[in-house]
């Protein structure tokens, strides 16, 4: 490999194969999806869509090592993430419908807050924030922001975690159209970086190029394929 | 171990960003330690022999004030997935959380107990052991409460059912913590009672995040 490999190698993520085989899980003793596998390389993008209540974002916590399966399992180079999960941690980048945010810290404050709990550095964060136009705003109390607001904090805390993997639940709700935009050219550079994107959304937001589609609860014995 | 630290410091920060929290509970102490000599009489001889243990009951039930919030202000707002996603094992977390716990409500309360302790007619030998006693003995308490806090995550009435749940478990501390008190106060050797806090303190540091964080685990999922 040469040197000019190498440099362009550091600024991608670390690169990997997201496998999800014969995925089983219920909620409150009802099956919400049976069977479901897939499998996502690197710069990927596959889109969770669906009813409420089909399971998406159920899938979502079981991909980030947050929910259990109750058979299969999901695999990153083949390796169980439930076994390592703090390894597995460190990949994912995660939006969940909650936006995590302290409203007595800072939007700044709170995406450094979160990368220093993590072991990572900072200098991310003002890059994070100008994508998603919050520069003006990061200094203000996040308890002071609109949901709107909130939601794209929520996500500039994804975009610096420079994690490989983000799984994002419902990551337009609030967002004006500006914004979705934004969030679009964040999800095509991360993919083109050689990071990979689970999206639940019921909104028409572009993923780009060969991504994938999945209905968790639709498809008992779903089988999808998304690669560059 | 800077994650570690890091989340310590974003407690420590929030608590100071919403002092009326940590307030609230120094208030709630000095307020019940005010009460007894106002309800038993000024009888200083009587107030001096339950001074010990009004004040070691009184900082116990103040710790209980702030626990029902420890993890569940992360867990409402989406927090705690944030945290189980930190690369931080959740043991680590909820050992950060005690000790941010324990600075913010445990620390202010041995500094204020020896002036409360003049309130209640307190003998001057008593003092080194009631401070002695409170250091080694609220640290152990902010632990213990770590883990009922974990577990009641997501419950209703959390509040009361994390006292219930934590005052019972709190019960050698007192003992020991209030021995030391009177064995000062007699002029008798403290020492045994402290070093048995201390061995509390000792047993508390590994196993009560053990506990607290598998019980995490449980809420996450």
């Amino acid at each position: 490999m040469t040197g000019i490999d190498d440099t362009v190698t550091e600024t991608l993520v670390a690169r990997g194969t997201l496998v999800a085989r014969g995925l089983t899980a219920s909620r409150g003793g009802r099956p919400v999806f049976h069977g479901l596998s897939f499998s996502l390389a690197s710069g990927g993008a596959l889109r969770l869509a669906g009813r409420n209540g089909g399971g998406k974002t159920t899938l979502l916590r079981i991909l980030a090592g947050l929910g259990r399966a109750e058979a299969g399992s999901v695999l990153w180079n083949g390796e169980a993430v439930v076994d390592d999960r703090e390894a597995h941690a460190d990949r994912v980048g995660w939006l969940g419908h909650a936006d995590a945010l302290k409203v007595a810290l800072t939007a700044r404050e709170n995406l450094e807050a979160a990368l220093r709990v993590a072991g990572r550095t900072t200098d991310t964060v003002p890059p994070a924030l100008e994508a998603l136009g919050l520069t003006r705003l990061a200094d203000l109390p996040a308890g002071w922001l609109s949901s709107g607001q909130r939601r794209r904090v929520a996500l500039a805390r994804v975009l610096a975690s420079g994690a490989s993997l983000w799984l994002l639940d419902e990551p337009t709700v609030g967002l004006d159209a500006a914004s979705v935009a934004a969030l679009e050219r964040a999800i095509a550079a991360h993919r083109a970086a050689g990071g990979m994107v689970v999206v639940a959304t019921h909104t028409a937001l572009d993923l780009g190029d060969g991504a994938a589609s999945l209905d968790p609860a639709a498809h008992g014995e779903a089988m999808a394929e998304a690669t560059v | 171990m800077n994650g570690f630290l890091a989340l310590i410091a974003r407690d420590l920060r929030l608590a100071r960003r919403q002092g009326a929290d940590v307030a609230m509970t120094l208030a709630f102490f000095v307020v019940v330690v005010a009460l007894f000599p106002l309800g038993l009489g000024p009888t200083p001889a009587l107030l001096a022999r339950i001074a010990g243990g009004v004040l070691w009951v009184t900082a116990l039930l103040a710790a209980m004030l702030s626990f029902d919030r420890l993890f569940q202000q992360d867990a409402d707002d989406g927090g705690l997935d944030l945290l189980a996603l930190s690369g931080l094992p959740l043991a680590a977390v909820a050992l950060a959380k005690a000790a941010a716990h324990w600075l913010t409500t445990g620390l202010p309360t041995v500094l204020l107990a020896p002036l409360l302790a003049l309130t209640l007619d307190l003998p001057g030998a008593a003092y080194p052991a009631l401070v002695a006693g409170l250091a080694l003995g609220t640290p152990t308490v902010s632990l213990l409460g770590t883990v009922g806090a974990a577990l009641v995550v997501g419950a209703r009435r959390a509040g009361v059912l994390v006292a219930l749940i934590v005052l019972p478990l709190t019960i050698p501390v007192l003992i020991f913590g209030v021995a030391a008190v009177e064995a000062g106060g007699a002029g008798l050797e403290t020492r045994p009672h402290l070093l048995l806090l201390a061995a509390l303190l000792a047993a508390a540091v590994p196993l009560a995040p053990l506990a607290a964080g598998a019980a995490l685990r449980q809420a996450v999922e």
